[in-house]
């Protein structure tokens, strides 16, 4: 019995995790927050050579064939260090989408070109995890219109997947007419998301969706456990440095830890976020081996992370005072992160809903 | 990740289920009136005392696995998995759990790796089968967080110990044959090495026990008073003035049992089943969604705990595994959530919630509201939540302590 990540998994964590702070300081958040795409483009590179695009993708395609545990490892790094890249929407929904709904050839074609870097994907999953703005998506035979809003991943696309409320999902081409691609700006600028307007586009839906969720369900929740993992990063990123700097900052001739009120901020944030390691490897555990907990755990893990980082949010920046609310020390890079993770893929009270519905029926 | 259990194991649990299912059923003839001890089903098949009972797990091995045979354990080598796989199976089949209390949880530990053989002969046993009670004698009126302020003296007289001062939230005494108490005995020395490690039988003539009645309108705890209190001399546990190193040693045994994750999600799945049959206007309360979102947040939060209670048992399998600041968490973390949950079924059930003793309309024998109580007292007591950030601050992420105030030991 071993409840945890395994070495290769660490191992992996930690390239990420070392290449992030080797290459991505604050000055080049702030740079990439100023839409200075070279950097971007190099931590993308960056992180795509160390193996992340092919991490899901079965070996007879040419990648890794790991698993959604493994996947949390690697978005939990990337969380961490604010990793400024695609990877929840092109490397981990994408293959999972394709792998669960895809034809053979469709496999081989897609699969393969993800693995050696040929085909990423945006990712627009949101007629299903609640659609707003009126946005709705319509299939009619092979082609596709509507609106989908907050797509993944979409600066370095070359192909979109979408899918419907009924969990459909198929495939377009960034390329192909009657794409209308609108970026939108949140308030986190590592990661970026765009709205697709669509008509009357070349859709191929990937042939198991047609008449089953099931595909779409277990892409989504593999989804909410990455966003969880990632939030997991960043909030013990916070903590990390509000511990830091209240063991060095001196107000009243003492470190500010050593007062209660700012170390038992400190100690409720670790008392929150750390039974938190341990919830998201069981959800993604549970992806393979726990069938019948899969999606509540992924529920669970989506909404219960959303509340307690955005806990460690708040009080990190409230360990730092004033500093903790300027762009000197980029703080807010990693609660703007955690803010646009809880809202994405359900927020926390739809995800709740969901999770109290599969108990219920 | 690896949560499969070997063949040796999946062997041990169809052992512990079969034992269960044929003492399925199973009463006390002596059972005690407190609503948290484990109920037993209706079927009552099998009558026996407690202290039979706690024989029966020993010699199954189920009970003291680790404690030397020629101390009344089972003489096997502590097994982390095993006493998992049997607290899991007892709770499923609501098979009673052996006895617990202070002298079982935190002396005989501390007898096992600071007592005298003698000390271990003559406590360890007894204790072990309930016929020997403990309660334990730390707090004072004034040292409580501050438990190294504690004043209750002690003084060798002729070879004997005369103990004079008051204790207080003693939960059991009145039923306790013996108290593990930790006395003033070096009264010229610093603050926590004058402190030594006594056993003092509960009949010795100058103690007198008052019970506390405390919120939930039951006699939890007691103060105890001392007056020129005799002993032999022999019954210290360590050296004179090593009192607080002992003391600590069982504290760590009291933090981690206080609120195991397991039972906190039977405690949610009975909140499940009460919230389908309670209703409000009619309307089952699983149906109305402000209170259904309270329960899953909750539920997202047990099963948080629940894995990380696997976290911190594998932990213990594979050393290596860090988990320091993990463990520090756990009482903390534990008490606030069990007294949270207890708090969700009362707002479900309304005013009805609010019935308590023998009330009409009462609900669960009027458990939600009582331990709801219970838990704040616990919360409270073994270091409040307010110590436990110190400790998770201090010894977990090393921020500095909170510098002496001059003048004050």
């Amino acid at each position: 019995m071993y409840f945890g990540l395994s070495e290769d998994q660490i191992f992996f964590q930690d390239n990420i995790k070392k290449f992030l702070e080797e290459n991505l300081s604050v000055d080049i958040l702030r740079k990439i927050a100023a839409d200075d795409r070279t950097f971007a483009n190099d931590i993308h590179d960056g992180i795509v050579n160390l193996g992340i695009n092919g991490l899901l993708v079965p070996e007879e395609f040419g990648g890794l064939g790991l698993d959604i545990l493994f996947a949390a490892a690697i978005s939990e790094a990337l969380g961490y260090g604010a990793g400024a890249s695609p990877f929840i929407g092109s490397y981990v929904m994408a293959p999972l989408a394709i792998i669960g709904g895809g034809s053979d050839e469709q496999k081989q074609n897609y699969l393969t070109k993800i693995a050696s870097n040929e085909v990423k994907f945006g990712v627009g999953f949101s007629a299903l995890t609640g659609a707003r703005d009126n946005s709705e998506i319509q299939i009619k035979g092979n082609k596709i219109s509507g609106r989908s809003l907050f797509v993944l991943d979409y600066e370095y696309a070359t192909h979109f997947l979408i899918s419907d409320i009924n969990g459909c999902i198929g495939i377009i081409d960034a390329q192909a007419n009657g794409i209308d691609l609108v970026e939108l700006k949140t308030i986190d600028r590592t990661r970026n998301v765009c709205e697709l307007i669509l008509k009357n586009v070349d859709f191929k839906i990937l042939e198991q969706t047609k008449n089953s969720k099931n595909t779409a369900e277990k892409v989504i929740d593999a989804g909410r456990i990455m966003l969880a993992a990632d939030s997991l990063g960043a909030a013990q990123n916070m903590i990390n440095k509000a511990v830091d700097y209240a063991k060095e900052r001196k107000q009243f001739g003492r470190a500010i830890g050593s007062f209660q009120a700012v170390k038992h901020m400190c100690a409720e944030m670790v008392a929150e976020l750390e039974p938190c390691y341990a919830l998201v490897w069981h959800a993604a555990h549970a992806q393979k081996h726990l069938p019948n907990e899969a999606r509540l755990m992924a529920c669970q893990a989506k909404s219960h992370l959303s509340d307690v980082t955005k806990e460690v949010a708040k009080k990190s920046t409230e360990v730092h005072g004033g500093m903790g609310f300027t762009d000197l020390l980029g703080l807010h890079y990693w609660f703007k992160r955690i803010g646009l993770n809880r809202q994405l893929l359900g927020t926390p009270e739809r995800v709740r809903e969901e999770a109290a519905l599969l108990q219920l029926n | 990740m690896d949560l499969h259990y070997s063949k040796e194991y999946l062997d041990f649990e169809k052992e512990v289920k079969a034992f269960c299912k044929k003492y399925d059923g199973v009463t006390f003839t002596d059972a005690s009136k407190n609503p948290l001890a484990s109920s037993s089903s209706k079927k009552k098949k099998i009558q026996i005392t407690r202290s039979e009972w706690q024989k029966i797990l020993i010699e199954q091995g189920y009970f003291a696995r680790a404690v030397p045979k020629e101390y009344g354990g089972y003489g096997g080598e502590p097994d982390i998995l095993k006493s998992r796989i049997i607290a899991t199976e007892f709770s499923r089949a609501k098979t009673p759990a052996p006895m617990g209390g202070q002298g079982i949880d935190m002396l005989v530990p501390t007898l096992l790796e600071m007592g005298t053989d003698q000390q271990k002969e003559k406590y360890i046993k007894p204790t072990l089968h309930g016929e020997m009670i403990w309660c334990q004698g730390y707090s004072e009126p004034n040292a409580g967080s501050d438990l190294a302020a504690l004043q209750t003296k002690g003084e060798l007289i002729d070879g004997e110990w005369v103990i004079n001062g008051q204790k207080i939230w003693t939960s059991t005494a009145q039923y306790s044959q013996m108290m593990f108490c930790l006395v003033r005995t070096e009264p010229e020395a610093q603050k926590h090495s004058g402190i030594s490690y006594l056993l003092i039988p509960m009949d010795s003539e100058g103690i007198e026990v008052r019970p506390l009645v405390d919120m939930t309108m039951k006699a939890g705890f007691n103060e105890v008073f001392f007056t020129d209190v005799k002993i032999p001399e022999t019954n210290i546990v360590g050296k004179r003035g090593e009192g607080w190193a002992v003391a600590n040693a069982t504290l760590g045994h009291e933090r981690g049992s206080l609120a195991p994750p397991d039972a906190i999600m039977n405690r949610v799945h009975m909140l499940i089943d009460l919230m389908k049959e309670e209703k409000l206007d009619g309307k089952p309360l699983i149906e109305h969604p402000i209170y259904r979102d309270r329960l899953m947040k909750i539920q997202g939060k047990v099963m948080a705990s629940q894995s990380h209670a696997l976290r911190l048992l594998s932990a213990k399998l594979n050393p290596g595994q860090d988990v320091k600041v993990g463990k520090m968490i756990q009482k903390l973390v534990g008490t606030e959530l069990r007294h949270e949950l207890e708090g969700l079924a009362i707002d479900v059930m309304g005013e009805i919630g609010v019935l308590y003793e023998d009330s009409p309309h009462l609900r669960d024998k009027g458990s939600w509201q009582f331990i709801y109580m219970y838990f704040l007292g616990l919360i409270i007591g073994g270091g409040t939540s307010q110590i436990q950030k110190n400790i998770i601050s201090e010894r977990g992420l090393g921020l500095p302590k909170e510098p002496k105030i001059q003048g004050v030991q």
